[in-house]
């Protein structure tokens, strides 16, 4: 579902490379964790693959679905099943959450030749998924994000994902700020989503996220490349002996 | 300053058309002698000083001398199409070119047109400039024909919303509104400006609000691109009165709204919201003086500006705070999306405080739309325009919902919808 070959990507303001030859594969139906260092450019690849213009590749390729994404927007993207949960969401003042909701559930519909969901359609929706996720109603109905806690905007990111239905979802840290009864919301929220034909990419920095959302591979991202790939014992292997001997190995 | 110490310029095309034009309309006009006297004072300060430049600090943004070319010609042979009230449910008193129509009565309300009161007697003294620099007043004042005077009875709620349509199909319409509103009455009214072709307009209306009295004011200015338009609205608030004034400028060519505030009675509150949605060549003035003259009395302004094309924006916010008036709490906000690089926004904000126990503060920003909301919002498939036109919409629906009522919130929303379907 998702070939990343050689890529190299730098900070378009300031030149800096950031990603250096990375290559990695996801398959339709895998759970791929990717592991690393703080700073290693695991954000600013998620960052990458949903399109942020801050960062421009300079070679290599990513390939969604067969098909180069490099030329597409970030809307674009979402439209044909990519989805960023964010490390950190923005809040935007002056936009209800469910304003939002609907206004995204409904381009994406739009750009498929779809009708627009009926608002009671889109509340029955988001009411249940909300519910699932143990988030109270009266949420959505402040402004996106704006005064959410950490565990609340967390929770946010994966209802849109829960109702967007993208095929190819990147969680950029979902665990940090959940206390473990989120955590395990969260996770069976992520879970809920498994399929054949979905692709998930697991972004954290510890292994405990990794007991909820078990992952087929893990990789290790370091100095914007991936430098060791292995099962799920890969990441059992980090948490026990730190990231010191792989980065050893690497260097 | 003074509009009399302007060293004598060369008259401007303009100037001598109005200057010549008023000579034949003055038998026209309607008014007794007095009132012709004060119309001929007006003229006569005109062609001694001018229109306002850049040097008059009031007018330091807008040189009016340089940004009135041309006294378009009436087209009293075109067609004055119906404009929907704003608000569902409301009574509508229509001035047409610059007669005031006559409608049905309105329950507590006294009503007459104004050209009846400057013929009866009862207008002789209210065509007076409020100042040297008050060219607004001064032009208006040569030139009115008519308009609506209104009464409201005290201690009524009018739940019915009154709304006050200016319409013209072009040429020179000038006109007022006086009103009144009794102790204790609660009510709406909307002030329509709106038209078609080059037109030269200036409307003035002088609101006093009664003791306790709790009133919502929306202005909409909605003027076609080639339409010059003078707005102003002078306000007495008395003991703990209670005004929300809404501004919203969508149209016009050269526009300037004047809002002078006379916060006169204790623990009364002025309230400024005010949208500004600016395109084309447009060039727009909103100028405001709030004066607190006694204590306890609070006013807060928020203005909100979206600048596009070479479009140009004004906001002056002037708050005095007179020695007595110990206690005002004044607050004033204005804050500029600039969405092209040939738009631009000037903002100037004064305190002049004669008290020392008083709570007063301002804050001006511009700025671009943030990027990282506009990726997140994509980030979710919405499109860029989309996007955009979200975040704008947000930023001025910020203000929009704070108005109480739930009708009148939407219906300005719809307006801004407009706007960006036409200008987006
Ligand atoms: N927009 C940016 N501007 C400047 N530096 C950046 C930017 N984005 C990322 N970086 C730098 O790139 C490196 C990788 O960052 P990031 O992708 O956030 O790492 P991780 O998510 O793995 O902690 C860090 O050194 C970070 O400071
Ligand atoms: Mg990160």
């Amino acid at each position: 579902m998702l070939e990343i070959k050689n890529l190299h990507a730098k900070i378009a303001d300031s030149g800096v490379e950031i990603i250096n030859g990375l290559n990695l594969t996801v398959r339709a139906g895998e759970v791929a964790a990717i592991m690393g260092p703080n700073g290693s450019g695991k954000s600013t690849l998620s960052y990458i693959l949903a399109g942020r213009s801050d960062y421009e590749v300079t070679s290599g390729d990513i390939l969604y679905n067969g098909q180069s994404i490099l030329e597409m927007d970030p809307a674009e993207r979402a439209t044909a099943g990519v989805f960023l949960a964010f490390q950190y969401p923005m809040e935007i003042p002056g936009v209800a959450t469910m304003e939002f909701l609907k206004t995204a559930i409904n381009s994406q519909r739009k750009a498929r030749g779809e009708n627009p969901l009926s608002i009671p359609d889109l509340m029955r929706t988001v009411k249940s998924a909300a519910g699932e996720l143990d988030i109270d109603f009266a949420m959505l109905k402040r402004p996106l994000n704006v005064g959410f806690s950490g565990g609340e905007k967390k929770r946010a990111e994966i209802l849109q994902m829960k109702l967007l239905e993208p095929n190819l979802c990147v969680l950029d840290e979902t665990d940090s700020g959940l206390d473990i009864d989120a955590l395990k919301i969260v996770s069976n929220g992520v879970n809920s989503l498994r399929s054949p034909d979905r692709a998930i990419i697991v972004i954290t920095h510890y292994q405990r996220l990794l007991e909820y959302i078990v992952p087929d591979s893990v990789h290790v991202l370091y100095r914007g490349r991936i430098v060791k790939s292995g099962d799920k014992s890969l990441a059992q292997h980090l948490e026990n002996n730190g990231y010191a001997e792989i980065i050893g190995e690497a260097a | 300053m003074n509009m009399n110490i302007q060293a004598q310029l060369p008259k401007t095309a303009f100037e001598a058309a109005l200057i010549d034009g008023f000579a034949e309309q003055l038998s026209k006009l309607a008014g007794t002698d007095a009132v012709a006297a004060n119309r001929l004072a007006a003229i006569e300060a005109l062609k001694v000083s001018g229109l306002p430049t850049r040097r008059i600090e009031a007018w330091h943004y807008t040189d009016l001398r340089q940004l009135l070319r041309a006294v378009p010609a009436g087209r009293a042979d075109v067609a004055i199409a119906d404009l929907a009230p704003l608000l569902d449910d409301c009574r509508v008193l229509r001035v047409v070119n610059g007669q005031a129509i006559s409608g049905a009565e309105i329950d507590g309300i006294s009503l007459s047109p104004v050209a009846d009161l400057m013929n009866r007697g009862d207008f002789d003294n209210a065509l007076r400039p409020r100042g040297s620099d008050d060219a607004v007043g001064r032009l208006n004042a040569a030139f009115v024909s008519d308009g609506f005077a209104l009464e409201f009875a005290g201690d009524r709620v009018f739940s019915t919303p009154v709304e006050l349509q200016n319409l013209h199909s072009g040429g020179q319409v000038h006109v007022r509104f006086p009103v009144t509103i009794g102790a204790g009455s609660k009510a709406t009214i909307v002030e329509r400006q709106s038209g078609a072709g080059p037109a030269f307009v200036s409307s003035i209306a002088d609101v006093d609000i009664g003791a306790g009295a709790e009133i919502v004011w929306l202005i909409l200015q909605e003027q076609d691109s080639k339409t010059d338009h003078l707005g102003q609205i002078n306000i007495k608030l008395a003991k703990d009165a209670r005004l929300t004034l809404f501004v919203m400028n969508t149209g016009g060519k050269l526009v300037r709204q004047d809002i002078n505030v006379d916060v006169a009675g204790e623990g009364a509150d002025f309230t400024l919201r005010a949208v500004n949605l600016l395109g084309g060549d447009s060039h727009t003035d909103v100028t405001m003086v709030v004066d607190h003259r006694e204590a306890e009395t609070t006013s807060n302004q928020v203005v909100r500006n979206v600048a596009i094309d070479r479009a140009r924006g004004v906001f002056q916010g002037q708050i005095r705070v007179a020695p007595v008036a110990q206690k005002t709490d004044a607050r004033m906000a204005c804050n500029t999306l600039l969405l092209s690089d040939d738009a631009e926004f000037s903002t100037k904000p004064e305190l002049e405080i004669f008290a020392d126990d008083v709570q007063c503060g301002h804050g001006a920003t511009v700025a671009e739309i943030e990027q990282d909301q506009l990726f997140y919002l994509m980030s979710r498939g919405i499109s860029e325009k989309a996007a955009r036109g979200l975040l704008v919409k947000a930023f001025l629906a910020e203000i929009v919902e704070e108005l109480d009522d739930e009708h009148t919130v939407t219906a300005l929303e719809r307006k801004l919808d407009q706007w960006f379907e036409q200008n987006g």
